[in-house]
């Protein structure tokens, strides 16, 4: 079929099953947002490219969906960049369609010109310039498939102007050839046989699961596992939700800010099996001190994370798709009561730990503690909801208090840490799924950094429900120039003028606020049960700590545990 | 310890470019990069000489790379037979009064001639990198003006190529 390079794009994005693009406009992209209006294909425009990018970003880990989103040559596609590292940090699957200058002025700093694929080559799992029409239809079917197969990630494709205006006889192809990418599926068998002899071996065995088994969709297969060895979970940041974090079975979060009992568990146990997880220094702190007795396993469907970090002694390379149903087929070799029988100390020892020193924080009177607002909200939700954050003390909290049930219930920028991402991410999670509630805890410091999208918000009527968590301060700056600069409080008081009700009402979105404790709940219900969106700014006291806390540099048995006021 | 990698990749705009971005940004020690297309002209193959600590160190420098799309295959020849080369190019000051010392040295070393003036010569010399530095050592009593080598490029000895290693 003849047409334009640029309507051939749309065909591909059908083709590719693609629903919707968040994206905004610019010169060289005026042809391609020709053929959308042509197309009337759907289309959210942002206020800023970083808000696209987040939001295809939060599209994507809500459904497991290749998010897609558009920007311009220049400014337009170096604004994606943050976006384009925070998604290649958590691997989700995305492509970005930019603008180029014409084929003839690349290289003479011609206007609107950067160079996009040399400034993502270190942030993309690949990424090409399409300078000839004819290619476009192949490059569009390999950025599909490599952004969503194997180890998903971010793939931009920086596209000619000259080309959206070129004519082409389209055809998608049906096939993907490529000699130098074949996502690996099945690893060695004998691999998953050695790792149920040690797991046959080990006294005090634990699973650390992390986001390779949400991206992999093997979440039931992942619980099966669990149910049937007994032996105790804990989670990464990524991995919360793969296990219900009310199950006894559950430690809850390991590392940094991880529970005591997740923290000892690791120090004690001598078979450490990491599922999807790459052992981020969050997690270890000290690589060398890090689970100092365990065996430890490695399942992971990247070759690459095998001994970046962590040594492992053993390693299962390949997707969970085929690891995990054949280490549960192993693993049935024994029974449930069986399994249970060799670590009943064990599982006694890690309950005791739980007990004995379960998440706690002091009350302040007169003051709403952070940690109250979360597990309000976690009461009076759970079901059909999602959750989003932004980054900094309040992301800790959700990760602490929030009672996550299910997988792709909370969404968060975990390895990069974006301040800003969760407002753009909450719009691409509702704008994916319409019927659930999406919930978005920020903070008075992250949601400045993208705040102009409350407008998208608005003009979409997204019933967004948005938690701004103002203790006025950078909180985690804070916390850190607290405990270890000496209270020097460099820069991180930003107790200003603004106000947050106003500054959502300006943008169209109904605000409130609650400043005292015995307000909270009614606040909560209020803003939960309104229809569109709301934002409520939540008033804090500035000095709150996330605990427990290892501090850097330490071990993880060592932490500084909270409660104490 | 160091190590020799053949690096097949797709002959392409911006290969080399994400290969060198690759190690720069994981902070591999690489000690020279030799590149050039090869029998089939869709793909270039890259000799790399890396100097990494232990084995497990190499294979973090060896998945990484082959996690890049445009890489074919990495065929590690430290362990394999095979025969190492590389070109240098040398310009030596040569007065009429040593020319002749200069050139019985160049024939020692089985070393070309390439290029003479009143003042200077240019010699060619191909061999093992051990070689190259010991005839550098050499020329220094000459004065030597200066050096261009290509890094080292190895072939595998027998008879199956890298491709199909």
């Amino acid at each position: 079929m003849k047409m334009l390079g640029a309507e051939a794009i749309i065909e591909c994005l059908k083709a590719e099953g693609v629903n919707l693009v968040f994206g905004y406009p610019g010169g060289c992209v005026l042809t391609l947002y020709d053929a959308l209006y042509k197309a009337d294909f759907p289309h959210i425009l942002t206020r800023h490219e970083q808000g696209a990018v987040h939001a295809a970003d939060g599209y994507a880990r809500a459904t497991g969906k290749t998010g897609v989103c558009f920007a311009t040559s220049g400014p337009g596609a170096t604004n994606l960049v943050t976006g384009i590292a925070t998604a290649y940090m958590d691997s989700v699957p995305l492509v970005a369609i930019t603008g180029q200058v014409g084929v003839g002025v690349i290289g003479k700093d011609a206007f609107q010109e950067a160079d996009i694929i040399g400034i993502t080559t270190p942030i993309t799992k690949h990424n090409y310039l399409v300078k000839k029409v004819q290619d476009l239809p192949r490059i569009l079917k390999e950025a599909f498939y490599i952004a969503r197969t194997g180890r998903p990630g971010p793939v931009v494709v920086d596209v000619s102007r000259d080309v959206f205006n070129a004519p082409l006889d389209f055809e998608y192809p049906e096939t993907v050839s490529l000699r130098g990418y074949s996502p690996l599926f099945a690893g060695e068998p004998e691999s998953v046989e050695l790792v149920v002899q040690a797991m046959a071996a080990a006294k005090n065995p634990i699973i650390f699961v992390g986001g390779g088994v949400i991206l992999s969709e093997t979440v039931a297969e992942f619980r099966k596992f669990a149910e049937l060895t007994g032996f105790p979970v804990f989670s990464s940041l990524m991995g919360l939700g793969c296990i219900p974090a009310d199950s006894p079975q559950h430690l809850g979060m390991v590392g940094m800010h991880g529970t005591y009992a997740a923290n000892m568990a690791t120090t004690e146990c001598d078979l450490l099996l990491g599922i999807g997880v790459r052992f981020d220094d969050r997690v270890t702190s000290v690589v060398k001190n890090f689970a100092p007795q365990a065996k430890i396993v490695h399942f992971d469907i990247d070759p690459a994370e095998v001994n970046k970090n962590v040594r492992a002694d053993l390693r299962v390379v390949g997707d969970l798709r085929w690891s995990l149903p054949l280490l549960n087929e192993k693993t049935t070799r024994r029974s449930a009561a069986e399994w249970r029988e060799g670590i009943a100390a064990w599982n006694e020892c890690v309950q005791m730990w739980k007990r004995e020193k379960p998440l706690t924080y002091a009350q302040t009177s007169g003051k709403i503690m952070p940690q109250t607002v979360i597990e309000k909200v976690s009461q009076l939700t759970q079901e059909n909801t999602v959750i989003v954050t932004d980054v900094g003390q309040h992301q800790m909290w959700v990760a602490q208090y929030y009672n996550f049930v299910r997988e792709r219930s909370y969404i968060t920028s975990g390895g990069l840490g974006t301040m800003g991402y969760g407002l753009p991410a909450a719009i691409g999670a509702q704008m994916s799924l319409p019927d659930k509630n999406v919930v978005l805890f920020t903070g008075d410091g992250s949601i400045m950094m993208n705040c102009q999208e409350l407008a998208t918000v608005a003009d979409n009527n997204l019933p967004l429900k948005i938690f701004v968590m103002n203790n006025e301060v950078l909180g985690m700056v804070h916390q850190w120039q607290r405990m270890f600069y000496g209270q020097r409080y460099s820069h991180s008081s930003i107790k200003g003028k603004t106000d947050f009700v106003k500054l959502a009402e300006a943008m169209g979105v109904p605000g409130l606020r609650v400043t005292q404790p015995d307000k909270l709940d009614a606040v909560l219900e209020k803003a939960l049960n309104m229809s569109g969106p709301v934002l409520v700014d939540i008033l804090l006291p500035p000095t709150e700590d996330v605990l427990p806390m290892v501090p850097p540099g330490g071990r993880l048995d060592q932490m500084l545990l909270g409660g104490m006021s | 310890m160091k190590y020799t990698l053949a690096v097949l990749v797709e002959n392409r705009p911006g290969v080399l470019t994400h290969i060198s971005g690759l190690i720069s940004r994981r902070a591999f020690n690489i000690e020279s990069i030799a590149a050039s297309y090869t029998e089939e002209l869709d793909t270039t193959r890259i000799t790399i000489s890396v100097a990494a600590d232990n084995e497990v160190e190499l294979e973090q420098v060896v998945n990484q790379l082959s996690k890049l799309v445009d890489v074919i295959k990495i065929v590690n020849l430290t362990y394999v037979e095979s025969i190492e080369r590389e070109l240098a190019l040398i310009k030596v000051k040569a007065s009429k009064t040593n020319r002749s010392d200069l050139v019985n040295v160049v024939e020692i070393f089985r070393a070309k001639i390439i290029d003479v003036n009143r003042e200077t010569v240019a010699i060619e010399l191909t061999g093992e990198e051990s070689k190259i530095d010991a005839f550098c050592e050499v020329l220094l009593d000459f004065g030597i003006i200066e050096i261009v080598r290509t890094g080292k490029i190895a072939l595998a000895r027998g008879p199956v190529p890298a491709k199909e290693m």
